[in-house]
C-alpha cells in the first residue's frame, strides 16, 4: 500500500441529523460515540435510542481510543472499485475500550498483525476525509 | 420422534447460469413454480399460501400481490420472507405454522434471480454503508474473512482444513450435472493455490453468483399422503436473528444456528448424530465449519479432524451437501438456501439417482443470511 489514501475514489459515509457528531468529531480526527445515562453502557453506531436499555438520554462522549484487535483482514480484491489503488490494505473489528466493536481501517505497523493486538486512534485522511483509522501500538 | 408439523410435497429447480439475458426475475418464478406444482402433482387452483423473497427487482413494493396476479393465484396468506439464505428454510417452517393456523392448506414458497451483465450497483442507506463501507468493507467476502481469521486464532484451525470443505464440495457436484462446476473439480490444493480474495479467505472458498430458482410446496401432512410424491416431513424447526453487520455479531466464532438447530433437534427429538444427510448452508467454509461445530457434531476447533475422519460423498458415513452444496452448485441468490432444502427433499425420497445416500431417514436443513446473523434449522423426515 504506496497510494495516498486521501486520492482514493472511495465511497463516503451516508450521514443523518443523527449521526453528524460522530462524523464532525472523525473531520477534527476525534473518535465520539454515544453512552447511555439510563444503563451507562456506550453505544456505536449511533442510534436515537440506546440498543441495551432503550433509553433516550443517549450524550455523546469522546473515546480513549484505545481499542483491541477482534479480528482482521488483508483485503486484495475489494468489493468497491474505489478502494483498488490501495490493495492490499488492512480492516479490523476494533473492540474499543469502552466496550462497542466498530470495524474500522488499520494502518501498518512494523510487525506483522495478530487478533489481540492493542490498538490506537490515528485518524487518517481517506477519499478526501479524515476517519477513525486505527494503528497497532508498537511494544 | 414428534409429529410431522407439515410435509413438502413438491420441489422445483431452474438449472443454475451464470448470466441471464432480457429474463425477469418474474419469469423465471414462474418456471419453477410450474415445476413445484406439477411435481406435487397439484392443480394450481390448490394453492392457497404463498411465500416470496423480497427480491424481484421490477417490483420493489407489494411483492406477492405482483407474484400472485403473475401466477394467476388468490392465495388466503401472502407474505414475504426476508431472512438471506435463510429465506428458504424461514419460508419452509412459516408454511407449516400458517396451514396449522388455519390461513390456508398448501403454500407455494418460491425464490428466483436473473443475473444481467450490468447490474446497478445497491442503493443502500443502512449502518452497514455508513460504517463499515468508508473504511474499505464492502461486500460479504470481507465479513467472512473476518469470521475466519477469528476462528483460526481462537481454534488453531488451518487454511487446509477450511480448504477440505470446498474440495468436498466440488467433489460431491461431480455428481449433479446440473451443478455450476459439474466437470471441474477442485481438490485441497486448487483451493489452497486460488487466489487471496481478503485474507485467509480464498477464491474457491466463496460461492459463484448465479442466476436459479428454487421452489417448494408445502401442504398438511394429511393432504400430502394423497399427493403424487411421498410427503417428506417437517419434524422440527428452529430460528434465531442476532444482528446484521460482522461488527455488532456477539461471537465470531458461533452463530445463531447454534440455538436454531437446538430447538429443531428438541421438536423433532433427535440428536445431529442422528441425521443421514447433512444439508448445512455453504456460502463460505467459515460457515460450515462453524455450523458442524455448532450443531455438536465436533467438539470447538475441532472440525478439520471430524472432517479428514468421515466420508462427505452420498457413499459415506456423513453424507454433507450431496448436491455440491452451493460451493459446488453455485448461489442463486437467495434461492441458493432452498437448494439445500431441495436436495432433502429428493434424498429423503429415495429420488437423487447416482447420488442417492444409503439410509435416507433424516436431514438437517440448515439457511443463514448476511455475516451467520440470520439463522434457520430444518429438521426433515422421510415418509
Amino acid at each position: 500500500m504506496s497510494v495516498d489514501l486521501n486520492t482514493l475514489k472511495t465511497p463516503g459515509p451516508t450521514i443523518t441529523a443523527l449521526t453528524a457528531p460522530f462524523w464532525d468529531a472523525a473531520a477534527e480526527g476525534r473518535l465520539t460515540i454515544q453512552r447511555c445515562e439510563d444503563c451507562g453502557k456506550a453505544v456505536f453506531y449511533p442510534r436515537p435510542i440506546c440498543p441495551h436499555c432503550w433509553g433516550r438520554r443517549l450524550v455523546w462522549k469522546d473515546a480513549s481510543g484505545r481499542g483491541r484487535l477482534k479480528s482482521f483482514s488483508e483485503v486484495h480484491k475489494p468489493g468497491h472499485p474505489g478502494w483498488l489503488p490501495a490493495a492490499p490494505y488492512v480492516v479490523g473489528l476494533v473492540e474499543l475500550a469502552e466496550g462497542p466493536t466498530m470495524l474500522s481501517f488499520i494502518l501498518p505497523g512494523t510487525q506483522s498483525l495478530h487478533i489481540g493486538a492493542m490498538l490506537l486512534l490515528s485518524p487518517t485522511a481517506i477519499g478526501g476525509r479524515i476517519l477513525p483509522a486505527f494503528k497497532p501500538v508498537e511494544p | 420422534m414428534s409429529r410431522s408439523k407439515g410435509a413438502i410435497a413438491g420441489i422445483g429447480e431452474l438449472k443454475p447460469q451464470r448470466l441471464t439475458q432480457g429474463v425477469t426475475t418474474l419469469e423465471m418464478i414462474a418456471e419453477v413454480s410450474r415445476l413445484a406444482v406439477l411435481d406435487a402433482g397439484l392443480e394450481p387452483a390448490a394453492i392457497d399460501g404463498l411465500l416470496v423473497g423480497p427480491q424481484v427487482g421490477e417490483t420493489p413494493q407489494h411483492v406477492p400481490a405482483t407474484i400472485a396476479e403473475y401466477l394467476g393465484l388468490a392465495p388466503t396468506m401472502a407474505n414475504v420472507v426476508d431472512l438471506g439464505g435463510a429465506s428458504g428454510a424461514g419460508m419452509v417452517w412459516r408454511a407449516a405454522a400458517a396451514i396449522e393456523a388455519g390461513m390456508c392448506e398448501t403454500v407455494l414458497c418460491v425464490l428466483a434471480n436473473n443475473r444481467e451483465e450490468a447490474a446497478p450497483r445497491s442503493p443502500n442507506r443502512n449502518p452497514i454503508r455508513e460504517f463499515d463501507v468508508p473504511f474499505g468493507a464492502s461486500g460479504a467476502n470481507i465479513s467472512y474473512a473476518l469470521l475466519m481469521q477469528a476462528h483460526m486464532a481462537e481454534y488453531g484451525s488451518t487454511a487446509r482444513d477450511f480448504a477440505m470443505i470446498a474440495a468436498a464440495a466440488r467433489a460431491n457436484a461431480q455428481l449433479n450435472p446440473d451443478a455450476i462446476f459439474f466437470g471441474k473439480p477442485a481438490d485441497v490444493e486448487a483451493v489452497l493455490a486460488s487466489p487471496m480474495i481478503a485474507s485467509p479467505l480464498h477464491l474457491l472458498e466463496i460461492v459463484m453468483p448465479v442466476a436459479g430458482g428454487e421452489a417448494v410446496v408445502v401442504t398438511s401432512a394429511g393432504r400430502a399422503r394423497s399427493l403424487r410424491k411421498p410427503p417428506v416431513h417437517l419434524l422440527g424447526a428452529g430460528e434465531k436473528v442476532t444482528h446484521r453487520a460482522v461488527s455488532q455479531a456477539p461471537s465470531l466464532t458461533s452463530g445463531p444456528l447454534k440455538s436454531a438447530m437446538a430447538r429443531a433437534f428438541r421438536q423433532s427429538g433427535t440428536h445431529a448424530d442422528e441425521m443421514d444427510l447433512l444439508s448445512l448452508y455453504d456460502c463460505y467454509t467459515i460457515m460450515v465449519a462453524t455450523t458442524i461445530k455448532d450443531a455438536g457434531l465436533c467438539a470447538p476447533g475441532q472440525f478439520g479432524a471430524w472432517l479428514n475422519d468421515h466420508d462427505l460423498s452420498h457413499k459415506g458415513d456423513k453424507p454433507l451437501n450431496t448436491h455440491g452444496g452451493q460451493l459446488g452448485f453455485g448461489q442463486p441468490d437467495l434461492a441458493g438456501g432452498m437448494t439445500h432444502v431441495v436436495e432433502a427433499v429428493r434424498q429423503l425420497r429415495g429420488e437423487a439417482g447416482e447420488r442417492q445416500i444409503g439410509k435416507a431417514g433424516l436431514a438437517l436443513v440448515t439457511g443463514n443470511g448476511a455475516t451467520m446473523s440470520e439463522a434457520t434449522a430444518l429438521v426433515l423426515g422421510a415418509a
